[in-house]
């Protein structure tokens, strides 16, 4: 889960992080207002959850409140796009305002995860304010990383090797240890997948300061921390799949009209796979879990067929242990109360196969059932094509 | 034969009087399987369907004999389950559990390092040695006993390509669903040691998806020490980037770990790369014949 820029300051600063002091606003008078506290000349930071904000114009220098305030008129309500929110961007709601920093050097901290090693890696860069990355792999060099054995956990001479790095004077070198230790207990201790400073500056007056923060929490950590939870921002998601997570399905729209409805995570993906190789174009990526009850499957159909493009719905379920007349019995239910007026391609398998197959094919439903997951994904996209040509739509057995 | 489970398989379920627990104890133990202990902290001493329960891991293996631990506690108490498994040293540990903080797995992998477990998992269907023993959720009746050796980051996938090779008349020797998590306890390499090394295995076949490094190391590994024939099927080619598709490890991150960079990793190691996961049990059947062909 992604979190805002100035919540993550309040989390790094509670560690004692120091950050530039500023206020959030959601509006522009009060973003004038705030400016007048802060001193008159202040930075405006669109708080939205991607990357890419400076370039993509969600970030600005004032020199007046009264700017302050126009710039604040500008960008607040508005959808700021950028190379990290796809073609429709995102609504910007709040702005942080922040007293200006005067900077001699940017630096770069940050923690992540090597999954491979399975171990917190710091990392401590000279060149900052570029993406990690990209500084990763034009400037490899500049980065010192220090992977840190969970058994031993950070130790000061970890700190030390980071620290030399930054090639500070003796009088800040001591802030910036102090300040790299509070970072890997912000990522230890709040379950995080990143915990970054990019850049980490150093003031003309000798100060460091975090000029921007990220950090990234762990979903399945979630239960531990509701003060996290309570951060998550429903307005940097899409509603339908928020809507989805409220029924324990995972659904990710996509920009096909095949719409799919699956369960278990790969067979879903594997699902867009097969629709793609038989020419058709995935609508979404959904997984309506192991047990697929039957409301969940009704969810599932009333979040599908609330989008627009889809054409088609296309069931592909291995149930396994999970009974095909039961599925059958939740996906009949599911048509007939939402009166589902697409063309349904069915194929699952599991348990009571045939008797589940009988009861969709008696029902008098617009059901297309098919064998084995090639044919069902043919007819699925044929279904699509047709529907998208207009023609009337033919029930097949 | 068959890799790390068979009819010398002694399980303890830990979380067995739960709803999970049970049904799947049950499961195991009518496919065959013997389920010889359950663990619920505070139940010790009772009997649940004919299964005795005890309070801790290692009363399980003193007084059972138990040597392999399938794990259906929650998220939140998973951790230590597991914990529980590796200091009772029970050889091998599945742990099936879905949703365990990353950071505990970090822990996890560190007490595993250097200890006498093997963990299959987290967030994974299980194993199973057809014929033999099934220690997992998997839907037994799919499998047939036989030369194919599978290794799977997914669960339904998995089911769904086993029934494709079942349907040929393709048997497995075994079935491990390694899971979908960012760090897992044993990992395709792993898997892929075991099977060369495993008399029964003719062929390996590898499910794999977006995220993460696990199938490019495969690969290098298949390079220099797999002589077997390896198929592979790579599932996301259709997912978008930076979007977690479903599995806590299915994530393309910073233009990293697509489908497309795995595919051309494992086919640089010449392993056959299938592209439709309709014909994942076609081309095995394929690979294995051709084989056959050539050695004769």
């Amino acid at each position: 889960m992604k979190i805002h820029e100035f919540q993550a300051k309040a989390i790094l600063n509670a560690y004692g992080v120091p950050v530039p002091r500023g206020e959030v606003v959601t509006t522009p008078a009060d973003a004038r207002r705030a400016a007048e506290r802060l001193g008159g000349a202040v930075v405006l930071k669109a708080q939205i959850h991607a990357g890419g904000r400076g370039k993509a114009g969600g970030i600005a220098q004032a020199s007046s409140p009264q700017e302050a305030e126009r710039f604040a008129e500008r960008l607040i309500g508005a959808r700021l796009v950028t190379h990290q929110t796809g073609p429709d961007g995102r609504l910007v709601k709040r702005i942080l305002v922040e007293e200006q920093v005067p900077v001699s050097r940017e630096l770069y901290a940050g923690v992540v995860l090597d999954h491979r090693a399975a171990r917190p890696v710091i990392m401590a860069g000279a060149i900052g304010g570029m993406e990690i990355e990209e500084v990763a792999a034009k400037d490899p060099e500049s980065l010192t990383r220090v992977a840190v054995d969970p058994a031993l956990q950070l130790q000061p001479f970890h700190v030390r090797r980071l620290v030399s790095r930054f090639a500070l004077s003796p009088s800040i070198q001591r802030a910036a240890a102090g300040l790299l230790s509070a970072l890997y207990r912000v990522f230890q201790e709040q379950d995080s997948s990143l915990a970054e400073i990019n850049p980490l500056v150093v003031t003309t007056d000798g100060r460091l300061l975090a000029l921007d923060a990220k950090l990234n929490v762990d979903d399945n950590a979630l239960f531990r921390h509701p003060e996290l939870a309570a951060l998550r921002d429903p307005d940097e998601e899409l509603p339908l799949e928020v809507e989805a997570s409220r029924f324990g399905l995972n659904y990710i729209k996509l920009s096909g009209n095949v719409g799919c409805m699956v369960n278990g995570a790969g067979l879903a993906m594997a699902t867009m796979d097969l629709v793609k190789c038989v020419g058709g174009e995935p609508a979404n990526f959904l997984d309506v879990g192991g047990g697929a009850s039957a409301e969940q499957i009704e969810q599932a159909f009333r979040i599908l067929i609330s989008d627009r493009s889809v054409r088609v719905v296309f069931i592909n379920i291995f149930g396994g242990i999970l009974r095909c007349e039961r599925l059958a019995e939740g996906v009949i239910r599911a048509v007939r109360s939402l009166g589902v007026t697409l063309p349904i391609v069915v194929r699952m398998e599991g348990t009571n196969v045939d008797q589940g197959m009988r009861m969709l094919t008696e029902s008098g439903l617009n059901f297309i059932t098919a064998k084995g997951m090639q044919d069902a994904a043919e007819k699925a996209v044929n279904a699509a094509r047709q529907a998208v040509q207009g023609s009337t739509f033919k029930v097949q057995r | 034969m068959s890799i790390l489970v068979d009819r010398q398989t002694r399980v303890v379920v830990q979380g067995i009087t739960g709803k999970e627990g049970t049904f799947h104890a049950l499961a195991c133990r009518e496919y065959g399987t013997r389920v010889v202990a359950g663990v619920t902290p505070g139940k010790g001493g009772v009997r649940h369907e004919g299964i005795p329960v005890f309070d801790t891991v290692r009363e399980a293996v003193d007084q059972e004999g138990a040597n392999t631990a399938l794990i259906f506690v929650p998220a939140a108490f998973a951790t230590e389950a597991m914990f529980e498994a590796i200091d009772a040293a029970v050889p091998l540990v599945v742990c099936i559990t879905e949703g365990i903080p990353t950071l505990d797995m970090v822990r996890v992998a560190r007490v595993l390092r250097g200890s006498d477990t093997r963990l299959i998992g987290p967030n994974c269907p299980g194993i199973i040695s057809p014929g033999q023993a099934k220690v997992g959720i998997m839907p037994g009746h799919i499998h047939k006993p036989g030369k194919v050796g599978m290794i799977s980051r997914s669960g339904t996938l998995t089911y769904e390509a086993v029934n494709q090779l079942t349907q040929l008349g393709l048997g497995q020797s075994t079935c491990i669903g390694i899971g979908g998590d960012p760090i897992i306890g044993t990992t395709f390499v792993d898997c892929l040691a075991l099977f060369e090394n495993d008399g029964a295995t003719e062929a390996i076949l590898m499910i794999g998806e977006i995220g993460g490094s696990a199938e490019e190391e495969a690969a290098a590994f298949v390079e220099r020490h797999v002589t077997k024939p390896v198929i592979a099927y790579i599932a996301g080619l259709a997912a978008p980037p930076e979007r977690r598709m479903g599995h806590a490890g299915a994530i393309i991150s910073g233009g990293r770990g697509t489908a497309t960079e795995k595919i051309a990793a494992l086919q640089r190691a010449g392993i056959t790369v299938v592209r439709n996961p309709a014909e994942v049990g076609v081309a095995v059947r394929e690979a294995i014949g051709s084989r056959l062909t050539a050695q004769s």
